[in-house]
């Protein structure tokens, strides 16, 4: 391949890469789709509690569905096709998004993020569900739009090859992904409707590791933690709520406020004046989000805090499954 | 009901409220966006430098790791345990993820945890952790001799 190739790519900065990467692909072919309209139709956001799986040593919150049915789902409500590969040979991971930069279409690619060498230090973990486009290479760097980035950057072969072959839990294995074909239209109303009643339905759903129901029984636990853990474990995993809720991604209060704006861009889009309201709504619980961590990082600032301020999130987090609760069924209603 | 007093003290995420606290960020010359709502009510996004209930979190995941280096090398130098396992938590490891990285079972690798195992690992074994670790076979079989 020639020397240097540059694909006339624009990079919109985002709050979620997988978000990001989707509405940054779509735009180059045209159209015009949000980040919280990806996140949206795709049904992103969540709140599952895996006590059973413990990752940096403390058991797995997520506020998102997981890692790559964003994309798969959005695609799918909007009638897009798209194209996926996963490779065991880097060298052929390597031929082919040459061939791909070449033929002018740029690439979304998964990698983990511990060898994100222009990440700050403090936020590489072994992550592998990261999500990047690749738009063109000069020289041996290939061209970069990371879309949790302010602005573009680039990895060498080498850095781009470890990180697209790391290794552990959700190990990318080259994953390479971009859409091969458009219908006319982007079927937006149906696909908005279909996003919106899945999200309702997976955050009322009767099990205890998914929505509301999870979050009732994290408050549970949370009560327990200080004397069954002792504090220095407990203060972790509260530690550990708190950085799944905040951590670059989620735009704040674990991805409500991103849904918030969806429901505002959808009320417009489906001319429904109650999608407003609700979007006022979540917003409101987003804050009432940022106000749990508030009180959470209070409690594992001084590390031998007292129960008491465990009691106070756990009830804290029962409002929130209350509230959550009550918003979801009235969603379902209005679409 | 406790739910309601609980709501009374929250105030809307605006705009000009967005938290652009000091946070490891700063220092990398890095910001991230966030959603926030403009005056009319409209959503909107913004840069934050950070914020710091989650500064505090993240400061607290950092200090468990230095803690758990500074106690696998206090082991390994009472002969409890290998360098393998000083250098896995260096890299932020566990060992499932040692074990995928060098492609062997993890009850292999904590085998190799047993410093009379390790004193008996051949140079390719080694070999194969060193890589991972990104470091030479003499820097693995001697924790102090990469600390130049």
């Amino acid at each position: 391949m020639p020397e240097n190739l540059k694909i006339d790519f624009a990079h919109n900065q985002s709050a979620h890469c997988e978000n990001g990467v989707v509405s940054n692909l779509m735009k180059h072919n045209g159209f015009n789709i949000s980040e919280p309209m990806v996140f949206g139709i795709g049904s992103g956001l969540l709140f599952s509690y895996l006590p059973f799986l413990k990752v940096n040593y403390a058991p797995v919150f997520t506020y998102r569905s997981m890692p790559g049915l964003i994309f798969k789902k959005f695609a799918k409500r909007t009638g897009i096709k798209m194209k996926r590969e996963k490779f065991k040979n880097p060298k052929l991971a390597r031929q082919r998004l040459d061939q791909n930069l070449e033929r002018n279409n740029p690439v979304g690619l998964q990698v983990g993020v511990y060898n994100l060498i222009y990440f700050p230090d403090e936020y590489r973990f072994h992550f592998n569900a990261h999500n990047m486009v690749v738009y063109g290479r000069e020289g041996d760097r290939y061209l970069i739009s990371d879309p949790v980035m302010e602005e573009v950057t680039s990895l060498t072969e080498k850095e781009l090859e470890k990180v697209r072959f790391a290794k552990g839990a959700f190990a990318p294995k080259g994953h390479m992904y971009y859409p091969i074909s458009f219908p006319d239209e982007l079927e937006l109303k149906s696909a908005i409707v279909k996003g919106i009643k899945q999200t309702a339905r997976d955050m009322t759903a009767p099990v205890p590791i998914v929505g509301v129901k999870a979050m009732r029984w994290v408050a549970k636990n949370i009560r327990k933690w200080p004397k069954k853990l002792g504090p220095k474990k407990a203060n972790h995993y509260l530690g550990q709520i708190v950085r799944m809720q905040e951590e670059i991604g989620t735009g704040g209060g674990g991805f409500r406020y991103i849904y918030a704006a969806f429901l505002q861009e959808a009320s417009a889009i489906l001319d429904n004046p109650k999608l407003m309201e609700l979007s006022k709504d979540m917003t409101s619980i987003g804050d009432a989000w940022r106000d749990f961590a508030v009180d959470a990082s209070r409690i594992y600032k001084n590390r031998n805090a007292a129960s008491s301020g465990y009691d106070e999130v756990a009830l804290q987090l029962e409002a929130l499954a209350h509230r959550e609760e009550q918003f979801f069924k009235s969603l379902k209603k209005a679409v | 009901m406790y739910f309601k007093l609980l709501d009374s003290r929250s105030i809307i995420m605006k705009k000009e409220e967005v938290p652009q606290d000091e946070s490891n960020l700063a220092s990398a010359n890095f910001r991230e966006m966030v959603y926030a709502v403009d005056d009319d009510g409209k959503y909107t996004t913004s840069l934050s430098t950070g914020w710091d209930p989650k500064k505090i979190a993240l400061d607290n995941a950092i200090k468990e790791i230095e803690e758990r280096i500074a106690n696998a090398k206090t082991r390994v130098l009472n002969n409890e345990t290998s360098p393998i396992e000083y250098y896995m938590e260096v890299h932020k490891m566990d060992l499932p993820v040692l074990a995928s990285y060098v492609g062997m079972w993890q009850w292999r690798v904590k085998r190799h945890f047993k410093p009379s195992i390790f004193k008996r690992l051949n140079q390719k074994t080694l070999k194969k952790y060193a890589d991972v670790f990104d470091i030479s076979v003499e820097q693995l079989k001697n924790i102090d001799a990469g600390e130049s």
